[in-house]
C-alpha cells in the first residue's frame, strides 16, 4: 500500500424522521475518510514537486479502498449504491493542488468498480484546513448528474486531522437520495444512465 | 414504559481505526466507535418536573445502540476494553435532560458486556460494584460508564470520556473522542451517545495502573 494511512473512519447517518414524517426506509449516507501522510509535504520554494505521481497512485488505491468500507458499512450490494462524492482537505504544509492529485487523475475508477457502475461524474471539494476543519462532500447520483433528488452533501471532519503534513480523504457513498425530495427535475426512475447526465 | 417519550429521528455511527500517532504503528489498530441516536425531546419549551418515566423508556434505545455500535465496530464483545457515554441537548431543552441518560445509556453497555449486577439497584444508582472486595472477577463492566453533557446548537461537537470497563483508574484507557452530527441537535431535539474502544490509547506510557494488573475488582482498581 502506498498511502501511509493514519486513521481509517468509517460514518453511517442514518434519517428515520424528517419535518416530522417517517422516512421509510430510512436515507442513509456513508463516509469513509483516511488520515494519510502528504509525501509532498513542505515542497516549496526551490523544492517545489512538479510531479505529483505518488499522490495519483495514492487516490487510486484510496479510492477503492475508502468506496468498499462505505458500501461495507451500508450494507447493500454494490449495485443498489445511489450517489456519491469525494473530497480532500490538505494540511498547511500542501497545497490545493496536492487534493486535485489524489482526487481527479484516477480515484474516480476504483471508486466506481465499489458502487458497480458510475456513469456519473464524482462530485467533489477540496480545500486546506487544519485539525478538525470541516468539509461538506457534494453528492450527485452516481449514473445521471441531473437526478434533483440526489443533489446532496455531507459533512466530513477530522478532530485531529489534518495536521500540517497530512491530507484528509473523503469519499461519501448512499443508497438514497434526500429524505423529503419534492423539487421536481429529472427522477431516479426515468434515467437512461448512458451518457452521466440523464 | 412510555413508548410515546422515544422518536427516533436519526442515526449516526462512527467507527475509526487509529493506526499511530506519529510513533510505531501498532500491530493492531485501536479501534473506537460512537453511535449518535438523535431523538425528539418530548420536554423541549416548557418546564416539566417529572421527567424520569423517560428514563425508563430510554432503557430499550440505549441497548439497540450498545448493539448497533457493537455491530458496527464489527468486533467481537470480548475486545471491547473501554466505555464512555454523552448527550447534547438542543437549546429549547435544559441540561437535566441529558442526565437522563446516565441510567439507560451505562446500564446497556455494561449489559451488552457482560456485567452480572442487578438492574433494579443499578437504577436506583445502587448497582455499580460490590461493596466488598472479591476474591476474583465478579463479571465484567465493573466501572462506571463515564459522562458528559451539554446544552448545544446543530452540530455541536462533544468530547466524550473513556474509560477501562472494569476499573476506572487503568490509566492507559483514559481517552476522549470528539463526537458531533450535523444538523443536530435542533432546539426541540437530543442527541444521545455512547462510545466504546478496543484498547489503550495507541502510544500509552505514562505509567500508572495497567489493564492487566487489575486487582480488586472494585469498578476502580
Amino acid at each position: 500500500m502506498a498511502a501511509k494511512i493514519r486513521k481509517l473512519i468509517v460514518e453511517v447517518d442514518e434519517t428515520r424522521i424528517e419535518a416530522g414524517r417517517a422516512i421509510d426506509p430510512p436515507t442513509r449516507k456513508a463516509l469513509a475518510m483516511a488520515v494519510i501522510e502528504n509525501p509532498y509535504a513542505g515542497r516549496f520554494g526551490d523544492n517545489f514537486a512538479e510531479n505529483l505521481d505518488e499522490l495519483i497512485a495514492i487516490g487510486e488505491e484510496l479510492g477503492g479502498l475508502l468506496g468498499d468500507k462505505c458500501v461495507q458499512a451500508l450494507g447493500i450490494a454494490p449495485g443498489a449504491a445511489q450517489s456519491y462524492g469525494k473530497a480532500a482537505i490538505v494540511g498547511e504544509a500542501g497545497e490545493l493542488e496536492h487534493a486535485a492529485a489524489i482526487l481527479h487523475p484516477k480515484l474516480g475508477a476504483p471508486l466506481r468498480k465499489a458502487v458497480e457502475k458510475g456513469a456519473a461524474l464524482v462530485p467533489s471539494a477540496k480545500k486546506r484546513g487544519g485539525l478538525g476543519t470541516a468539509i461538506d462532500v457534494p453528492l450527485g447520483h452516481k449514473d445521471a448528474a441531473f437526478v434533483r433528488s440526489h443533489f446532496d452533501a455531507m459533512e466530513a471532519r477530522v478532530s485531529d486531522a489534518p495536521r500540517a503534513n497530512e491530507i484528509v480523504v473523503a469519499v461519501v457513498v448512499t443508497d438514497s437520495g434526500r429524505p423529503l425530495p419534492r423539487i421536481g427535475g429529472l427522477q431516479a426512475s426515468e434515467i437512461k444512465g448512458e451518457d452521466g447526465l440523464r | 414504559m412510555n413508548s410515546e417519550m422515544i422518536t427516533i429521528r436519526r442515526i449516526v455511527t462512527h467507527v475509526e481505526d487509529i493506526h499511530h500517532e506519529f510513533g510505531p504503528p501498532a500491530s493492531q489498530p485501536l479501534r473506537r466507535g460512537a453511535i449518535a441516536a438523535v431523538l425528539a425531546n418530548p420536554f423541549a419549551g416548557r418546564y416539566v418536573s417529572e421527567i424520569v418515566p423517560m428514563m425508563d423508556a430510554l432503557q430499550p434505545v440505549g441497548i439497540e445502540m450498545a448493539q448497533r455500535l457493537r455491530a458496527a465496530m464489527d468486533v467481537p464483545v470480548e475486545r471491547i476494553e473501554s466505555y464512555g457515554k454523552g448527550a447534547i441537548v438542543g437549546a429549547a431543552g435544559e441540561l437535566e435532560h441529558g442526565a437522563l441518560w446516565h441510567v439507560p445509556g451505562g446500564y446497556a453497555m455494561r449489559e451488552l458486556l457482560g456485567w452480572k449486577g442487578d438492574r433494579n439497584a443499578y437504577a436506583q444508582g445502587k448497582g455499580s460494584a460490590p461493596s466488598a472486595q472479591p476474591a476474583s472477577q465478579p463479571g465484567n463492566a465493573l466501572a462506571i460508564v463515564p459522562s458528559t453533557k451539554k446544552v448545544g446548537g446543530p452540530g455541536a461537537a462533544l468530547d466524550v470520556p473513556l474509560t477501562h470497563i472494569n476499573a476506572a483508574y487503568v490509566r492507559s484507557h483514559f481517552d476522549a473522542m470528539e463526537v458531533r452530527v450535523p444538523g443536530a441537535p435542533a432546539a426541540d431535539e437530543i442527541v444521545f451517545i455512547l462510545v466504546m474502544s478496543t484498547g489503550a490509547r495507541v502510544h500509552a506510557r505514562v505509567g500508572g495502573l495497567k489493564a492487566a494488573d487489575i486487582a480488586q475488582w472494585n469498578g476502580l482498581r
